[in-house]
């Protein structure tokens, strides 16, 4: 079965970028638009990497990782958070949220397809 | 690999365009007031602008936003204050922004934007509202990776040490990933150390106990391997080189263990339910699909096919008299007729979208004419079809930039005649059956007949003897070349005058209504069809063709009295009930041979708040007209709006009221 990956993020090209490159190599990419809608998908999809932005709306992505990590089904999932030169002290506070590491924006396609092979496998 | 990103990249500016079209309105928001909301969803759209834009090749964009991105960081983490000359400048770098995105990526034009006087005197005025010195025109771009001095490497041989954090496992870390990519680069030997696994019954099997020892041989830079372990950085990690064959042995770079640095090693805290903290979300904001406005041309033209075919069909079928066919034939018009809403709502937008630009307008108004405005909103909700929308922007603007400048009086005019200072222009919109009336109002002086009537007989407009009533006067301002304005002002005398807006709003099928209350103020109403592909139509006969009026003019149906047909030729008038009303024969408009049928009857239509009776021969009912644009040879003809295609096959033409209501107006003139 294909790989699910879960991207959620509140921009849309953002989500499209990263379907557009895990689609090809086999991945199934589903996506939420905040964190709250990410936990929405998170719960019926089988997930096995998510990839999350950390400024949204509604719900932002420390508290989506704390939320997944608080679930049965969200421990040991691996959660990439996607975060910014310009916040570096955001990393610490993601990764104590229980991410398991982080990609910096701006990303290339190759950056993301070495994450996803690296943690979803 | 490549990935073709191109669809992402259109994503992104449709999402940017609308997001600064958004911000627009959200710095306009900061004038009435502050709060943590509002500059938080400031700095997202910034943060996205920024972001996005530096990963789909708008870097001049992303470079220039960034420092508009740290101001808003400032304030919500309390360094900076908003201010009105914060809001300024924001207002002015959004402009920027929108024409960095227009540009269309990183090319000449954005390199040339990115130098220009405008972009440095935005960044200058940030850098002095924020108390920095002048912000240097580049962006804090990242840290470059130091690179390792390269040396011709035939390859080295490293021992690692890979001892990942208790926690490691339980945040989704992957061991058996991470050697397999190491695995990968070269030749590994992996040994894993579980010297520090408990018996059974002490074991937490979420806990990581376990390490490895690695010895990998490769041609791959430190680097290479330091970025598979990228993520594992509270692991305790030891990279060593232990041997290393080069071919030029320039001065060795002693090698050093390295150890990562520890960060702090926080355990996961336990969290409270996340149903319990988590706000009603809006449910469902993630179903929305995006489509190119011309698919959704592409649907309504079938769906146009589809109702002549269905309007044929039911004319078949009524013929054959046969009951089976004839109730699917109505099931199939009941569906068509629900497929038919179904697709134009889907084409319908609030008019929000328009009326936000409105503010900024009125906004940079005030400062240019130096007279205080408030704008009023109302029926923002208010749908029209998208063409209708991206059409009406313009005249809105130039009706607003009258308004302001000729409508309303400047502030001392305004309290000698007992009003506030503060002047008012109120845009609203509501839908009135298959219309949507949109109105533009002020409180100002009202027309000036006078001025307008000597106005329009100087320009040859109106015959100097002529006797208009104060709704014809009021209407000269749409006609062309009308200005009332002695002295042309920079905002409203730009060459277009009312006339622009009523050809506009005509080319949309609508009408221009205006009333005007001396001392009080003027409202010009635009009464627009809620769409333009499909209409309902009243059928009318003249000889043997078929002609279509739109429903939405006809006010009502009378007989054509033989007295008047009698009187015909010498007036033009029509009496009904207590008043009179001006007529056309649609024989004489067209040019068609005289009817000779012995009853004919009226319709009469409404158009810029005018009444006017059309003579037909007869009348033929209603349908649904799907709306065919004439041919360029056709196009010219005045009094027709297109044509449509009837359930027998045949062609309708369909009538163009406004054009014959202004026909009817001349003629009169010209009488009188």
């Amino acid at each position: 079965m294909a790989r699910t990956i879960l991207a959620v993020d509140d921009s849309k090209s953002i989500r499209d970028m990263i379907k557009l490159t895990l689609a090809p190599l086999g991945y199934r990419v589903v996506e939420g638009d905040n964190g709250q809608s990410g936990i929405e998908v998170f719960k019926r999809e089988p997930v096995s990497l998510v990839i999350t932005d950390l400024n949204m709306p509604v719900m932002n992505g420390f508290e989506f990782i704390r939320a997944l990590r608080g679930m049965p089904k969200g421990a040991g999932v691996p959660i990439i958070m996607l975060t910014t030169e310009s916040k570096p002290e955001a990393k610490a506070e993601g990764k104590a949220a229980g991410a398991t590491g982080w990609i910096t924006k701006p990303f290339t396609p190759e950056n993301l397809i070495s994450v996803a092979k690296r943690l979803a496998g | 690999m490549t990935t073709d990103l191109s669809a992402a990249v259109e994503t992104f500016v449709q999402e940017a365009r609308e997001q600064l079209e958004g911000l627009e309105a959200m710095l306009l928001d900061l004038e009435t007031g502050t709060d943590r909301d509002r500059v938080d969803a400031i700095f997202r759209v910034l943060h996205t602008v920024k972001g996005s834009g530096s990963m789909f090749g708008f870097g001049a964009l992303a470079r220039f936003t960034h420092h508009f991105e740290d101001a808003f960081d400032g304030v919500r983490e309390g360094r900076m204050q908003i201010d009105n000359r914060l809001i300024d400048v924001s207002l002015r770098a959004r402009d920027h922004m929108t024409a960095l995105l227009d540009c269309g990526g990183d090319n000449p034009e954005a390199a040339r934007l990115e130098a220009s006087d405008e972009a440095a005197s935005l960044l200058a005025t940030l850098a002095a509202i924020m108390g920095k010195g002048p912000a240097s025109a580049e962006s804090k771009s990242s840290p470059a990776r130091a690179a390792l001095p390269q040396r011709e490497v035939v390859f080295r041989r490293w021992s690692i040490r890979f001892h990942p954090d208790a926690a490691a496992l339980r945040n989704g870390m992957r061991p058996d990933l991470l050697m397999a990519e190491l695995a990968a680069l070269g030749e590994a030997e992996i040994r894993l150390d579980a010297s520090e696994l408990p018996v059974l019954a002490e074991l937490d099997p979420e806990r990581s106990y376990l390490a490895w020892d690695i010895i990998l041989a490769t041609a791959q830079p430190r680097d290479a391997i330091e970025a598979i372990f990228l993520f594992a950085d509270d692991a305790a990690l030891e990279i060593t080189e232990i041997f290393q064959e080069t071919q030029e042995t320039a001065d060795t770079v002693p090698t050093v263990p390295t150890q990562q640095p520890k960060a702090q090693k926080t355990a996961v805290v336990p969290q409270e339910p996340p149903a319990a903290r988590v706000p009603q979300a809006n449910a469902g904001s993630s179903e929305n699909v995006r489509v190119p406005a011309g698919k959704l041309d592409d649907i309504m033209d079938q769906l146009g096919e589809l109702v002549i075919a269905q309007a044929r069909l039911h004319q078949i079928a009524a013929a054959t008299k046969n009951a089976d066919l004839e109730s699917i034939v109505e099931e199939v018009e009941r569906l068509v007729t629900g497929l038919r809403d179904a697709t134009l709502s889907v084409r319908m937008l609030p008019i929000e979208s328009v009326f936000g630009k409105f503010r900024r307008v009125v906004r940079d108004l005030s400062v240019e004419l130096g007279k205080d405005v408030a704008l009023a909103v109302e029926g923002g909700e208010t749908e029209l079809d998208k063409t209708v929308i991206d059409r009406l922007s313009e005249p809105l603007v130039h009706m607003i930039r009258n308004s302001m400048d000729h409508g309303l009086e400047d502030a001392a005019r305004r309290q000698a005649s007992g009003k506030p200072a503060r002047g008012k222009v109120t845009l609203s919109a509501r839908q009135e059956g298959g219309e949507v009336l949109i109105s533009i109002e002020d409180d100002g002086a009202g027309l000036d007949t006078d001025a307008i009537c000597k106005r329009a007989i100087e320009r040859g407009l109106l015959a100097a003897d002529a006797q208009p009533n104060p709704a014809e006067i009021h209407q000269m301002i749409f006609a062309p070349g009308f200005s009332t304005a002695s002295t042309l002002s920079s905002v409203s005398g730009r060459g277009v005058g009312m006339d622009a807006v009523r050809s506009a709003v005509e080319a949309l099928r609508g009408q221009t209504e205006i009333v005007t209350v001396p001392g009080r103020g003027t409202r010009v109403t635009l009464r627009l069809p809620v769409t333009l592909a499909i209409i309902d139509g009243f059928l009318v006969r003249l000889g043997q063709s078929v002609f279509v009026i739109p429903l939405a003019a006809v006010e009502e149906c009378v007989e054509f009295e033989e007295a008047e047909r009698g009187r015909e030729s010498g007036r033009t008038m029509l009496q009904l009930r207590e008043h009179l009303v001006p007529f056309l024969d649609l024989d004489e408009v067209f040019s068609r041979p005289r009817s000779t049928e012995a009853r004919r009857r009226v319709v009469i239509v409404k158009a810029d708040g005018q009444r006017l009776g059309l003579v037909v021969d007869d009348i033929l009912g209603q349908n649904q007209t799907v709306i065919k644009t004439l041919s360029i040879y056709h196009r010219h003809i005045a009094g027709l709006a297109g044509a449509t295609i009837l359930g027998d096959g045949a062609v309708a033409l369909i009538i163009d009221v406004a054009t014959l209501a202004r026909r009817a107006r001349v003629a009169q003139r010209q009488i009188a």
